[in-house]
């Protein structure tokens, strides 16, 4: 059902190789160090990477979706948080591509082109507006040719790292969820701040950070497509972006459940490795189904945006997420039991791949709300 | 139970509790953070009597009950540390052996001791290649004059690099499988014992873990615990008062979650209502009540039978199967409810969450619990 071009097999056995080579090897020490992948960005960037979704004609690499996820899965087999990086990335551009006129295109995308290892982020999470995006605080006053951005952000993924970042504010309180607008804001715009990274439980090797915003002056001509037509696009952009969770929570799940084997297979209790034992059969082969399950749900998802389906792509999406993000939990939580002890230990990478899954059920929608979405979609008449 | 030893044990409880929020929870992030065992907790621990209650009651232990006790003292700690309350857990498997196995002689000159100087015991069980598989154990005991020598490696045993005594379950003779373990009661001095690898963990990081390398240290016979190859039986008796209080420790690390999250949903306001109001989150936290009570059921009950000296391994097995699932099911409910919060360091649940994770895999992993209360439900009927 998913052939890959001969272009697209290229591109996974390229990453293959960079994932086993070179990610692989760092990724205790950037969980242990909370530190970003640095070496990875740079290896994005050269191998046309970082610009995934980019369309060739800004100077992207425009990999189909259902390609992007496969590398995603890729990544994540050995290292959620560099994954993350990729994730980050595309959801900092997907605002500019999906709403941005054609001149704010041209004046940002191009500089993610070939070979930039410039960052972006997607900043619209605040400490009171989680699953409800529309409490958000941050404020955009118009003032003649420029909008004076007051707020704060936070759990902002590489915020303090992007050098453009996608912004959304209210601009007309007065309107609820239609008051609220997207803007682009460059690294250094007088007026922005950081504030703490936070310390988090996984997911180490990625920053999150906190963001200030004092009177922070951006040009009109930023504004991303038209005034209340932020939340719109930002609902568009998750809509996308949960397909990058489930494919990056399929392949934390592929890589504890590779772990969980290869330990099963070595480790002799009774007389005979574990592997020979049927409990133990039984909990691979329900981590196996269900890896795959939510595998294929993924690669649905992904076809359906690559013809053009976005509703039916955006609602297998969010079902892949949920589906893969609760499988991840679970797998990784049994691969740590096959393992027992041994998989308890920071020697091994289970116990960090059980801490980098439960952020799949939190982050770029809670569980709970990709629920809600899809139920909502199913029901309505 | 009479109306006396239950009104012992409310005050037990209140006690402990009060402790644990007022002196353990402020340095509970800290004492995970730093991955090092908390000598004040620990002094906290002796100066309430938690870590002798089950010497016998003339010697300072817990009067009747004592199963009953350590679980109450374990959970009411484990709501808010659960490192510190396997301090407590650990201290009662690690003397089980010389307890009920040391002559009196042994007895005699020890229990003084451990009162005295605030000894810590550890348990010597698993090695490298005895995990689930007891009989697999490699560490071997030979006869030597008036003694024995023992050699073998063992891991992953909680307190090893703190304890001042420790049983060790060695093999003293070859080819009869079970019945070929010994235990002994080994002293931290001995020439011949020394720490290796100190591990580090996914959680209850303020707990010791540490291999324990034995070099042909010797004992005198009267370090012989018990009779010779009846170490197995007296190992799944530890088991029997063990997997009640690793149960109790899940129970308490639930009900810490539970606790966190239900104060956070009141807090917590999205969609113009308390998190709390919002059905999909009842039903999180319904749940995880439901868990909760049926644990506390089953740990008290099975602590009973325990202290009443019935027949217990069932519901031991039980117990700490049902409490430690619950336990990983509430807390990663918890950071769930909690969103992006409460997968930070800045809250608890994180930390409950990585400690959970231990009460499925020791004291028996869950698949093998499950092999025991099969076990035993088929005895039952057939």
């Amino acid at each position: 059902m998913f052939t890959l071009a001969e272009e697209q097999q290229l591109v996974l056995d390229t990453v293959r190789r960079m994932v086993k080579n070179e990610i692989e090897p760092l990724a205790k020490e950037l969980d242990e160090q909370a530190a970003f992948p640095k070496h990875a960005m740079h290896l994005f960037a050269e191998n046309g990477l970082l610009n995934a979704l980019l369309p060739e004609k800004y100077g992207g690499s425009e990999l189909p979706i259902l390609t992007f996820i496969m590398v995603l899965e890729e990544i994540s087999r050995v290292c959620a948080s560099t994954a993350l990086l990729l994730i980050a990335q595309a959801d900092g551009m997907l605002p500019i591509l999906h709403g941005g006129s054609e001149a704010l295109k041209e004046k940002f995308l191009p500089r993610l082109a070939a070979g930039s290892t410039l960052l972006t982020a997607f900043a619209a999470t605040e400490p009171s507006a989680g699953s409800d995006l529309a409490a958000m605080k941050t404020r955009a006053k118009k003032m003649g040719d420029v909008y004076v951005v007051n707020g704060r952000k936070c759990f902002i993924t590489n915020g303090a790292l992007a050098d453009i970042m996608v912004l959304y504010a209210y601009t007309d309180p007065e309107k609820g969820s239609r008051g609220i607008s997207a803007f682009v804001v460059e690294k250094g715009t007088p007026g922005l701040s950081y504030g703490k990274n936070e310390s988090k439980m996984g997911m180490r090797g990625s920053v999150n950070s906190e963001l200030f915003f004092d009177e922070m002056e951006i040009p009109a001509c930023n504004l991303i497509g038209n005034e209340g037509e932020g939340l719109k696009n930002l609902l568009h952009t998750l809509s996308v972006n949960r397909l990058f969770c489930g494919a990056q929570a399929v392949g934390i799940s592929q890589g504890a459940l590779d772990q969980a084997i290869a330990f099963a297979r070595e480790r002799v209790q009774f007389g005979k490795p574990i592997a020979a034992l049927a409990p133990i059969q039984f909990m691979v082969a329900d981590m196996a189904a269900a890896t795959e399950s939510a595998r294929l749900l993924c690669y649905q998802a992904a076809h359906h945006f690559d013809t053009g389906e976005f509703e039916q792509g955006a609602l297998k999406g969010g079902m892949a997420k949920f589906t893969a993000s609760d499988t991840a939990m679970r797998v990784t939580t049994d691969a740590v039991q096959i393992m027992g002890g041994y998989g308890y230990m920071k020697d091994f990478p289970v116990e960090r791949m059980m801490r980098d899954a439960k952020l799949t059920q939190i982050y770029t929608g809670t569980n709970q709300i990709t629920r809600l979405v899809a139920g909502r979609s199913l029901l309505k008449g | 139970m009479t109306d006396a030893a239950q009104q012992d044990l409310d005050i037990l409880r209140q006690t402990v509790r009060r402790a644990a929020r007022e002196k353990i929870a402020p340095v509970a992030a800290e004492i995970d953070e730093a991955e090092e065992f908390n000598r004040e907790v620990e002094a906290l621990c002796w100066d309430l009597g938690l870590l002798t209650m089950t010497l016998p009651p003339e010697c300072g232990g817990w009067e009747g009950n004592q199963t009953n006790a350590l679980c109450t003292a374990v959970e009411e700690i484990a709501k808010v540390c659960a490192s510190s309350a396997l301090l407590l857990i650990i201290q009662a498997v690690g003397l089980f052996p010389i307890l009920h196995g040391g002559v009196k002689e042994l007895l005699d000159r020890m229990i003084p001791m451990i009162r005295n100087r605030r000894l810590l015991a550890a348990y010597l069980v698993t090695e490298p290649g005895a995990g689930s598989d007891v009989a697999a154990i490699r560490t071997r005991a030979v006869k030597d004059g008036a003694g024995w020598r023992i050699s073998g490696t063992k891991c992953f045993a909680t307190n090893g690099s703190v304890a001042g005594l420790y049983s060790v379950l060695a093999r003293s003779s070859e080819g009869r499988g079970h019945n070929g373990l010994s235990f002994f009661m080994i002293e931290r001095n001995s020439p011949g014992l020394s720490i290796g690898k100190i591990e580090r963990k996914l959680g209850q990081r303020g707990s010791n873990t540490a291999e324990v390398i034995l070099d042909n240290v010797w004992v005198p016979e009267n370090q012989l615990l018990g009779e010779e190859g009846r170490g197995f039986v007296l190992a799944m008796q530890d088991f029997d008062m063990s997997r009640p209080a690793i149960a109790a420790q899940a129970l308490g690390i639930g009900e810490g979650a539970l606790e966190q999250m239900v104060r956070y949903a009141a807090d917590r306001r999205t969609f113009g209502k308390p998190l709390a109001d919002h059905q999909m989150i009842q039903a999180m936290i319904a749940d995880a009540g439901i868990q909760i009570e049926a644990a506390r059921g089953l740990v008290y009950r099975s602590a009973r039978a325990c202290d009443e000296g019935r027949r217990n391994t069932k519901l031991a097995s039980m117990a700490k199967c049902f409490a430690s699932d619950a336990a990983m099911k509430i807390t990663t409910d918890a950071i769930q409810v909690m969103g992006g919060y409460g997968y930070t360091k800045d809250f608890p649940v994180e930390r409950m969450f990585r400690d959970a994770k231990l009460t499925q895999i020791f004291e028996g992993a869950n698949q093998i619990q499950r092999m025991v209360i099969a076990r035993e439900i088929m005895k039952e009927m057939t």
